[in-house]
């Protein structure tokens, strides 16, 4: 086997050694009623040229978004990710490290870090940020945890905008009994209606901008009024790319932001692995979960960087950590913060505008398009249709002809009645004028042919 | 000076090399059509550091450099799995039929990825001889939420939520009590005995009407399997409680037993410690959870069904399948990125490969134990299974500790094993060699440990100064926690 380095001879020169003639000795410990070498209905090892086989032909039965139209987003989004960003994830000293324990012999790891989170921090508007999450709704669902923690308050209210799933997430990971989360989907909102629903016992007001149907909002008036009766302002940012036109979630007033960081390095991959980014106030830096990495000297007085503040993780607190994660994702954290120094200031800027002036191409034919109602007032790269059919019907014909033409909003949901016809449509800067062609004429054959 | 030294570059933080006017990727110019934005447009200054793509590569390259890896040498984090990430398995995550599909398109576009994961459901559900699966959770300690939080929810359905304690041993990993607490268990510490295993008289007294159950790390984190493990699970169901197993040790039994004929309700299976998919640093992991009979209803959602010959995904919580589902840990449908890789190292060993796995890594642990018995203090008697727990006995009467022992190793061009884990063994050193080191690599390996030990007697103060081949050396971990720096700031001058 490939894989294994021990030949026939070291595994008997080895046995020796140790003083056994048969490898199950040294499974001796395990009970004799637990059949040992059990029969698997598996097949046996295969060569490097089967595995490509078999899985080249599993993959090769989905349709990918380099084969056709593509205007998916919804939480997950297409960019172009320059080559050079895969080329450096790939080295060993990247790949195949570990969590970077041994600052001495980790400091690659242990600097992009350091360098990832002030990125992250810059981007957000905000002071400080971890060294990442596994993805956005995860962050999303630890920033309400923390928020709770922070204001010692147990009741939580979701924008009505909020992706579903994440709702979902949040509802999942921290309701118990004594925890009341609101959250009522729709997709008539105006974010100042949350101020009427702030009371004294409010932990935190989660919204979601651009929300999940591309709306864009000033979140300054909301902010404030958390701030007046103690509640905490989480931002989520489903897409980063907005950030290059958008004001900072920090800039706004937000107490704490979590984003899906997917859009910069980290290809769709059906939705993993990804990256939560989360960032957060100074004031509030010990209540933040996950890992981070801060400077400081060594003995010879060099600057170097180290995991910090670990009295808050599971691995010294145990039972009393802030959280009960473990591990960052690492190596998506990697991809992004190459693909961001790639791009600079001046390149993020440029990407983001890009998206922008997409979506607003593709906005500009729906509108000459009898029977399809965009409901936005705003939107950056995203936005949402209402089409003449229902869209789950839509986007399976569509496909059926070539083209991803987007999201049910139903999809998402588990009571689905008033929203069939709504359609999450998203655009970037790897949409071509033939890309909205094919949407428009096609769209006009799958609802009037 | 240059502040180099030889191949390993002084090297600068990206905001202090790279410029806000500089870019690394060309793009079209826009074309400034009137924005859609409304009042949350901004064209403020953001601050981002910009490279050129050569200045990029050398800026990583560099860093790179400066990191141990599992590729350029021996890495034995006990508990930790760094055995060796097949090439093959990132090709394959990179073919464009699974790495350019968007987790919300239509199913009938994305059948071969609901065919990737039903695939690698029946292998693992297989390999470990339980009822149902759930893939979706992002990394073990998520894995050991999730198995939890179906523990909590079969409770929930029996109307047993009265049953609020968590037994955990004391040698456990800490995201074990962690988790239990996070759920709003009440954790209860069990002991260990003299011999590294669970006290089963002490787990025995510990169980009373509050019993929720137990969470078992099986191979321990002191590289022992738990031999009481069957009478644990049976005392544990008579008693209305749940059996978790931490799967972290997987590696040691993979493909020699099943871990359903241990009786565990549910185990996280860490996809890659086991299943060879790249620790990158730090993640991304992947903890798909096998349940039982017993809580296969109440797994989250969203689930892969084959219906009529066609995959379908079962995602909304109104679905009857999902009637008991606990939820949804997190948006989409788990790490596929590391299901391919996963699948793709299973395929490739098949279940005779992945015995001999098991095999040649409780193989390698044990001649690492022989051989060192006599230099460094083994904590327990008899065979190990896949690593080997060391006490610091052997540095007694020294100066040396066990930080000291590890931070020399470095010197010596290995990264240390994974040490004052588990807390149960003064200055413990877990050493976890995996099948994927040659005995020769393992021959220098014990080599340079015996010498470092030798030198322990009459040269520890060396120790004390150790590493000084390092890009850096000892760090200060205090001033780095009390005065904390956690990102850069431009510096502004000082007033005149």
């Amino acid at each position: 086997m490939r894989y294994l380095p021990l030949t026939n001879e070291d595994r008997k020169n080895m046995k020796e050694v140790i003083g056994i003639t048969d490898v199950n000795q040294l499974f001796a410990s395990v009970p004799n009623n637990v059949p040992l070498d059990p029969s698997f209905n598996l097949p046996d090892h295969k060569t490097e040229m089967e595995v490509g086989r078999i899985l080249s032909q599993i993959a090769g039965k989905n349709i990918n978004s380099n084969q056709v139209p593509f205007f998916l987003g919804a939480g997950a989004y297409k960019h172009h990710i320059p080559a050079t960003v895969d080329h450096i994830i790939q080295r060993s000293e990247f790949l195949t490290s570990y969590t970077p324990y041994q600052p001495e012999i980790s400091q690659g790891t242990l600097q992009y870090l350091f360098e990832f989170q002030t990125q992250v921090s810059l981007l957000t508007g905000m002071d400080v940020s971890n060294a990442s999450m596994y993805d956005g709704s995860t962050a999303s669902a630890e920033a309400v945890s923390m928020a709770k923690r922070i204001t010692k308050r147990n009741k939580v209210i979701l924008s009505p905008t909020l992706h579903p799933q994440y709702a979902e997430v949040i509802k999942t990971l921290i309701s118990s009994s004594e925890d009341s989360v609101e959250y009522k989907f729709s997709e008539c909102f105006e974010v100042d209606s949350l101020i009427s629903k702030i009371d004294d016992d409010v932990s935190c007001v989660v919204v979601q901008n651009p929300d999940f149907f591309g709306e864009c909002y000033s979140l300054e008036n909301l902010s404030k009024y958390c701030q007046s009766k103690g509640a905490l302002l989480i931002v989520v940012v489903n897409e980063v790319v907005s950030l290059g036109m958008m004001k900072s979630p920090g800039s706004m007033g937000a107490d704490i932001v979590a984003c899906e960081g997917q859009s910069l390095g980290n290809s769709l991959n059906f939705g993993g692995p990804y990256i939560g980014l989360m960032s957060t106030k100074d004031k509030f830096v010990r209540q933040l979960p996950g890992r981070i990495v801060g400077e400081t000297n060594d003995v010879d007085g060099e600057k170097g960087f180290v995991l910090t503040l670990a009295t808050r993780e599971q691995h010294i607190r145990r039972e009393k950590a802030t959280s009960n994660i473990c591990t960052n994702s690492g190596l998506c954290s990697l991809a992004f913060t190459i693909h961001l120094s790639l791009l600079g200031e001046k390149g993020f800027k440029k990407l983001s505008k890009l998206n922008h002036e997409a979506a607003i191409k593709l906005y500009s034919r729906l509108e000459c398009l009898d029977g399809f109602e965009v409901i936005n007032k705003t939107f950056f790269n995203e936005f949402t249709i209402k089409l003449p059919i229902d869209a789950e019907t839509f986007v399976e014909k569509m496909a059926s002809k070539g083209v991803l033409a987007g999201v049910p909003v139903s999809r998402l949901l588990n009571k689905k009645d008033n929203f069939l016809n709504l359609l999450v449509v998203a655009s970037s800067e790897i949409n071509l004028d033939s890309d909205r062609d094919e949407f428009i004429r096609l769209a006009k054959e799958v609802c009037y042919e | 000076m240059s502040n180099n030294r030889g191949l390993d570059h002084d090297e600068k933080l990206l905001f202090e090399v790279g410029d806000i006017s500089k870019t690394g990727v060309d793009l079209p110019d826009p074309e400034n059509i009137k924005n859609m934005l409304g009042s949350s447009c901004s064209d403020t200054e953001i601050g981002l550091a910009g490279l050129s793509e050569p200045e990029t590569l050398r800026h990583y390259v560099r860093l790179s450099r400066k990191n141990y890896s599992i590729d350029a040498g021996l890495y034995p984090l006990g508990s930790c799995t760094m055995k060796h990430n097949p090439r093959l398995n990132e090709k394959m995550a990179r073919l464009e039929g699974f790495s350019e599909i968007h987790p919300l398109q239509p199913i009938s576009t994305c059948q071969g990825a609901l065919e990737l994961i039903d695939l690698i459901s029946t292998w693992l559900k297989e390999l470990t001889g339980m009822a149902a699966i759930t893939m979706t959770p992002k990394a073990g300690a998520q894995g050991e939420l999730c198995g939890m939080m179906a523990i909590k929810q079969a409770l929930i359905f029996k109307k047993e939520s009265h049953r609020k304690v968590v037994l955990v041993p004391d040698s456990a990993h800490g995201t074990n009590p962690a988790t239990a607490a996070f759920l709003g268990f009440d954790v209860r510490t069990i002991k260990s005995t003299q011999e590294g295993l669970i006290d089963f008289e002490d787990f025995k007294e510990n169980i009373d009407e509050h019993f929720a159950g137990v969470m078992i790390t099986n191979p321990n984190t002191c590289g022992l399997f738990e031999s009481d493990i069957v009478k644990i699970s049976e005392l544990t169901h008579k008693s209305g409680g749940y059996l978790y197993c931490d799967g972290a040790n997987f590696n040691a039994v993979v493909g020699k037993l099943k871990p359903g004929d241990l009786g565990i309700d549910a185990m996280h299976i860490n996809l890659h410690k086991t299943f060879s998919t790249p620790h990158g640093g730090g993640g991304p992991g992947s903890g798909p959870v096998v349940f039982s009979k017993r809580l296969e209803n109440f797994c989250p959602t969203p689930l892969v069904k084959k219906i009529n010959g066609k995959y379908d995904l079962i995602e909304n919580l109104d679905n009857k399948e999902l009637s008991n589902s606990f939820g949804r840990l997190n948006v989409f449908h788990g790490q596929m990125g590391m299901f391919v890789r996963a699948m793709s190292y299973m395929l490739s060993h098949g279940s005779d490969g992945l015995r001999q796995v098991a095999e040649d890594a409780v193989l390698n642990a044990n001649y690492l134990r022989e051989s060192l018995s006599m230099h460094l203090t083994p904590a327990f008697q008899g065979y190990c299974m896949h690593e080997i727990l060391f006490s610091d006995e052997f540095l007694n009467d020294t100066n040396v500790e066990t930080l000291d022992f590890a931070k020399a190793m470095i010197d010596e061009g290995y990264h240390p094993m994974t040490i004052y884990f588990p807390l149960v063994i003064h200055g413990a050193l877990l050493v976890e060699p995996t099948e994927t080191e040659s005995k020769q690599s393992l021959d220098h390996f014990i080599e340079t440990l015996k010498g470092l030990v030798a030198r322990v007697k009459n040269d520890s103060d060396s120790f004390k100064e150790a590493p000084i081949f390092t890009p850096i050396r000892r760090l200060d971990e205090t001033q780095a926690a009390r005065k904390p720096i956690l990102r850069w700031r431009e510096e502004v001058p000082a007033k005149a």
